[in-house]
């Protein structure tokens, strides 16, 4: 090969490296995920007026509630990309500490999420009762099942940090699990927007 | 304890499935016998059960769509015979309760677990081959995939001995499908089964993307690119887009039956439209799925034996994509009679037509590639031409249901069924059959034998033809689909002739059959020590018959299209005398795959029978096992220097 | 030679194919009612149009094969040849055309045809009320206050316009011979505008599996004079019970091959009454 590197275009110069194909190959699964999530919308979308003669969002909706649980999530988000960049900085103490915070704030939305559907499924407010309901609590629930399993994935990093130390697999791993985050990030803005301020109107 | 499960479960009182059942169980009880007592397990775990090789996959899958095929097919065989005599008040030997089940299974085997993994099983076998690479991005996360397709197709079939299938048609619709309609297990071993496998196909339709993307050969830019591997691009794509919305809108047919939700049902304001909506949006990209990987099959068996480059490369790249993001925005076809309106209807008939622009573009220049070529009249050249003739023939009927009024009055009625057998049969099944004659010899080292093929080929194509050109006159006497018998005598005569046809594709399978056996004995006649039987264009015949389990010692230079023919017409070697690396790293085999799998049915099995300590049990075993492979680190294996110069010197012939 | 015995046999058989489509005597190609009809036309006229490009194509497909095969000396061999920008230009064209022509006819064809359309004609139409029930269907004259089950009375010349529904799973209401089939669902009313034209008995079924009785969920279609109809009116009132919710709440229990059998008398609120049950057999009908 006589050409300069520069001169090679990218779709030429062979094989890319594993980081950029594990990369890739999360974004394709992230998009997959939001492929669901928008079936779960549109369904949402479809059936958010059949209340069945049952409650209607603006009457359950507690946006209080709901706010703070956003704060924790987006909260939760900007210090997922403090523990990115203290892993790329290497300082180990951080990547525990910012973590932690990490952790506990995604802990605390799932708990809000959780007490609020305990608190209407005690009022008889539960998805067998319209096709609102279960759109809601389907779409809903959905993106909490996701925030559950990105903590047990973000205990699990911990875990591997501290058994296999900061090796390129699991330094990848990391950012495949802070995209992930970041992702369900955006979906709970799309939720918190289109059901729950939604409902206002 | 066990849930619903009780031995009232097994079919005690009919006899069709029970001595279904019991052969099959006998023939896999013989067939686990004689392993044991050849003692192949070692062997078969190594190298088969734990591969994380592409062409190992590949081959898999493509065994696990014959033998799903031949399942299919029976339930096919079922079907016609019912009709050929259930005419009048005659009431045919498969009482409803059965005859909906079976045509239901047809259905789902043969779009889910014969055409999917043919596909998938060609894909997987020649992309990386082509592309000039080792192995796909994501080697047991191949594997995984391939496990939890088996997954689906064991439950689906253990449906058969353990409970029923689904009643529904292939597709389930609600408020049939909902508990209302279908209190039992039927509809949850469909879901179930299609939730596993569907994962499994989301995750390799990520695995190809990724490696077609980011994996070439050095020197190999998209215009350069073999196009097989364009289409199992576009196919792949479509897969990564289209796949999750059936997954969630099985999710949510899942709640309605589990959890007692209200997605689709008739009360409490469910909506059963926006289920059609739904799955359709997935089912016509499905479509695609399958046929543009066939497309590129053609294009390649076409060139390779015209001994011409496909005629308008570049054209055939922009007509994959522009089918590739058309077929988003055509599903409503499916259901013009749902009442939608004339705008809404014309906007998707109009949008359907222009998908076959770039389809007819893309037989045009098939047609012009064998134009002032030489051409070879092999096997795969005789699917070519079947195809193309037989497709176009289905194409046309397509257009013309593809006007909401002529729809109006052939909706879901056996022309439709003759319409969509005729381009998946003509398209899928011959674009399968041609891949696997064409690359055969590239995976085993030895062709197929080439009379009995033609034979095999021949009683397809006139069976097909005998099968289902009835069915398109039968539909406009105003026939219907799915029926269980019928009431018009005149009827009958046709009916007897699709059966007749159902019986010569018969003798083609059998065909099919005798040439591997036949192929398989007599191997040393036709084996392939040059790599390249056909006088090939692109790199997977500049390798060895079967290659290295590492593809290229040296990762091709490529310089332009059909670069292997290229390089033979010029004299040069391919790798440009680089020399041999040290040593070659090749993914080490994996029992993630497997073993995830055999979780995979526990829970599925357990969540259908509503035995919920075990589907937990299943889960867990799942994960457990996902998290124990994440710790490992040795994921790879050496090949040494040694090893790769003594499988060099092993080649009759050497590269380039 | 096999490349011609091939082309040959696919002629042969699709020839065979039409000349028995021709020969139908029941079905979409025989309709005796003006949508029908013109369906029957939109559906001539595609299939010509198509096989002018389809015909020539298989026709290519055979001859190009067999002219250009390895054996052959006479024919002329251009290996390198990929690519020619007038043929690529005519390639592209005519599809396009074939389909800019289709398009025309689909979007002129699904207005004109539109299910909601009503028909132009002197009488005033027939307003029957569509409900299908596992595994039969229900006709209610709601201006005629009768009832029907699996059979269809009509009069002849007569538009007739269907609200349709479904009392459980989805069905789909056709008759061949008059033309365009329509969904029936569950809280949804959808509409239909046929005729028959000409006096005759048709036959009806659905065309969307709804279960284990499917294959006898048929009606009969019976198309009468004005004066025969009348008379039927007449003699539908004069027998039999009426149809209330006892009634109707008996018929959604599953039956298979009912015979025909109708109602005296019916309230016409009866099919609003479904409409907002739906899945389920109203309580009651409000008057």
């Amino acid at each position: 090969m006589s050409a300069i590197a520069e001169e090679i275009p990218l779709s030429e110069r062979g094989p890319a490296p594993t980081r950029i194909v594990v990369s890739f190959g999360f974004w394709l699964f992230l998009l997959s995920d939001i492929v669901i999530f928008s079936a779960l919308f549109a369904a949402y979308a479809v059936l958010a007026q059949r209340t069945a003669g049952g409650p209607t969002g603006a009457q359950i909706f507690d946006l209080k509630h709901v706010f703070l649980e956003t704060c924790c999530l987006l909260v939760s988000s900007f210090t997922c990309g403090l523990c990115v960049l203290a892993m790329e900085r290497r300082s180990h103490t951080m990547i525990y500490v910012w973590a932690a915070v990490t952790f506990v704030l995604g802990v605390s939305f799932i708990s809000l999420e959780l007490s609020e559907f305990i608190g209407m499924f005690s009022r008889g407010i539960n998805p067998a009762r319209s096709a609102f309901l279960s759109a809601f609590f389907g779409l809903v629930g959905t993106h909490g099942i996701h925030v559950t399993a990105g903590l047990c994935w973000l205990a699990v990093m911990m875990g591997q940090i501290a058994t296999l130390g900061l090796r390129p697999k699991v330094a990848q791993r990391l950012v495949c699990f802070s995209l992930f985050w970041h992702a369900l990030d955006l979906v709970w803005i799309g939720v918190f927007t289109i059901v729950y301020l939604g409902a206002r109107t | 304890m066990f849930g619903k499960l009780s031995l009232a479960a097994i079919p005690w009182n009919q006899p069709i499935p029970l001595i279904t059942s019991a052969v099959i169980i006998v023939l896999l009880a013989a067939i686990l016998t004689l392993v044991t007592y050849k003692g192949w397990w070692p062997y078969l775990w190594r190298e088969w059960l734990t591969s994380t090789d592409h062409k190992r996959i590949g081959v898999m899958y493509v065994v696990l769509a014959l033998v799903m095929l031949i399942r299919g097919f029976s339930d096919a065989i079922m079907m016609r015979s019912q009709l050929a005599v259930a005419a009048g008040s005659a009431a045919g030997y498969l009482p409803p309760e059965h005859y909906d089940q079976i045509f239901s299974a047809h259905g789902t085997i043969m779009i889910f677990f014969v055409a999917m993994t043919f596909v998938i099983g060609l894909m997987n076998f020649a992309v990386p081959l082509q592309l000039g690479v080792r192995d796909v991005a994501f080697p047991v996360l191949n594997s995984v995939s391939f496990w939890l397709t088996a997954a689906g197709v064991l439950l689906v079939n253990v449906s058969l001995v353990i409970g029923e299938f689904a009643r529904t048609g292939w597709l389930v619709y609600p408020p049939l499908s909902e508990i209302a309609y279908s209190p039992g297990v039927g509809v949850d071993y469909y879901l179930w089964s299609l939730q596993i496998s569907g994962l499994g196909t989301l995750l390799a339709g990520i695995n190809f993307t990724t490696t077609i993307l980011k994996l070439r050969a050095p020197g190999m830019s998209y215009s350069r690119m073999p196009i097989f591997c364009w289409t199992a691009l576009a196919s792949n794509l479509l897969i990564v887009a289209a796949f999750p919305i059936l997954t969630a809108t099985f999710a949510m047919l899942l709640l309605d039956r589990y959890l007692g939700f209200h997605f689709f049902t008739n009360e409490a304001g469910g909506n059963p439209m926006m289920y059609i909506n739904l799955i359709w949006a997935w089912g016509h990209p499905e479509v695609y799925i399958l046929i543009l990987p066939a497309f590129g099959v053609f294009s390649e068996v076409i060139a390779t034996f015209s001994g011409k480059p496909l005629f308008g490369h570049r054209s055939m790249v922009i007509a994959t994509m522009a089918i590739c993001m058309l077929s988003f925005m055509v599903w409503l076809h499916h259901f013009f009679t749902m009442g939608a309106g004339a705008n809404v209807n014309a906007f998707f008939g109009i949008m359907t037509m222009i998908i076959a622009v770039p389809t007819g573009v893309k037989v045009f220049n098939w047609l012009f590639t064998l134009y002032w070529g030489e051409v070879r009249f092999t096997s795969p050249v005789y699917w070519s031409l079947g195809f193309m003739v037989t497709f176009v023939i289905g194409g046309m009927t397509g257009v013309l249901l593809a006007i909401p009024p002529a729809d109006f009055v052939l909706h879901n009625s056996l022309f439709l069924v003759a319409h969509f057998h005729n381009v998946i049969i003509g398209g899928v099944v011959f674009g399968a059959m041609a891949g696997y004659t064409y690359w055969f010899p590239k995976a085993f080292g030895f062709t197929l034998d080439e009379r009995l093929g033609k034979a095999a080929f021949w009683c397809w194509f006139i069976g097909f033809y005998l099968a289902f050109m009835p069915l398109y006159v039968l539909g406009l006497m105003g026939a219907t689909r799915r029926m269980q018998h019928y009431s018009d005598t005149s009827w009958q005569p046709l009916m007897l002739v699709a059966f007749a046809g159902a019986i010569v594709i018969l003798a083609g399978m059998s065909f099919t059959i005798a040439q591997l056996i036949y192929s398989i004995k007599t191997r040393e006649r036709r084996r392939d020590t040059t790599g390249d039987p056909w006088n090939g264009r692109t790199l997977e015949w500049s390798t060895a018959s079967p290659p290295p389990p590492w593809n290229f010692t040296v990762l091709p230079q490529v310089s332009g299209i059909d670069e292997f023919w290229r390089m033979k017409h010029a004299g040069k070697k391919l790798t440009s005398g680089a020399a041999p690396p040290p040593s070659i790293h090749v993914p080490r085999s994996s029992s993630l795959g497997f073993l995830t799998a055999f979780c995979a049915v526990i829970f599925g099995f357990a969540a259908i029978w509503h035995i919920w300590w075990l589907a937990i049990l299943g889960l867990v075993g799942a994960i457990a096992l996902t998290l124990n492979h994440s710790w490992q680190l040795d994921t790879e294996v050496q090949v040494s220097a040694k090893e790769i110069a003594e499988f060099e010197t092993r080649r009759k012939v050497k590269p380039g | 030679m096999r490349v011609p015995i091939k082309t040959r046999a696919v002629l042969v058989l699709f020839g065979s194919v039409l000349f028995e489509c021709g020969c139908s005597t029941s079905g979409v190609l025989d309709p005796h009612g003006p949508i029908g009809g013109a369906e029957r036309t939109i559906l001539f006229n595609a299939t010509v149009i198509m096989l002018a490009v389809v015909v020539p194509v298989i026709l290519a497909t055979g001859l190009f094969a067999w002219w250009f095969r390895a054996g052959n000396r006479r024919a002329r061999r251009e290996p390198e040849w990929e690519y020619a920008g007038r043929i690529e230009f005519v390639v592209w064209a005519i599809p396009a055309l074939v389909v800019l022509f289709l398009g025309g006819i689909c979007w002129i064809g699904s207005h004109d045809l539109d299910p909601r359309t009503r028909l132009h004609a002197s009488a005033a139409p027939i307003e029957v009320e569509v409900v299908s029930l596992d595994w039969k269907w229900l006709f209610i004259y709601p201006n005629l206050g009768v009832a029907s089950v699996n059979r269809l009375v009509a009069p002849a010349g007569t538009p007739l316009h269907f609200r349709l529904t479904s009392a459980g799973v989805m069905n789909s209401f056709f008759i061949p011979q008059l033309g365009s089939q329509i969904y029936t669902m569950a809280g949804m009313a959808t509409e239909l505008n046929l005729q028959a034209d000409d006096p005759g008995t048709y036959a009806g079924l659905s065309a969307q599996f709804s279960g284990d009785g499917f294959s006898d969920m048929r009606f009969e279609v019976a198309a009468v004079s004005a004066q025969a109809f009348a008379e039927w009116i007449a003699e539908t009132r004069a027998h039999g019970g009426a149809l209330d919710t006892h009634e109707y709440a008996e018929l959604t229990r599953p039956t298979h091959k009912d015979a025909p059998r109708t109602f005296a008398a019916v309230s016409p609120n009866l099919f609003d009454a479904i409409l907002a049950t739906p899945g389920a057999a109203p309580l009651e009908i409000s008057k």
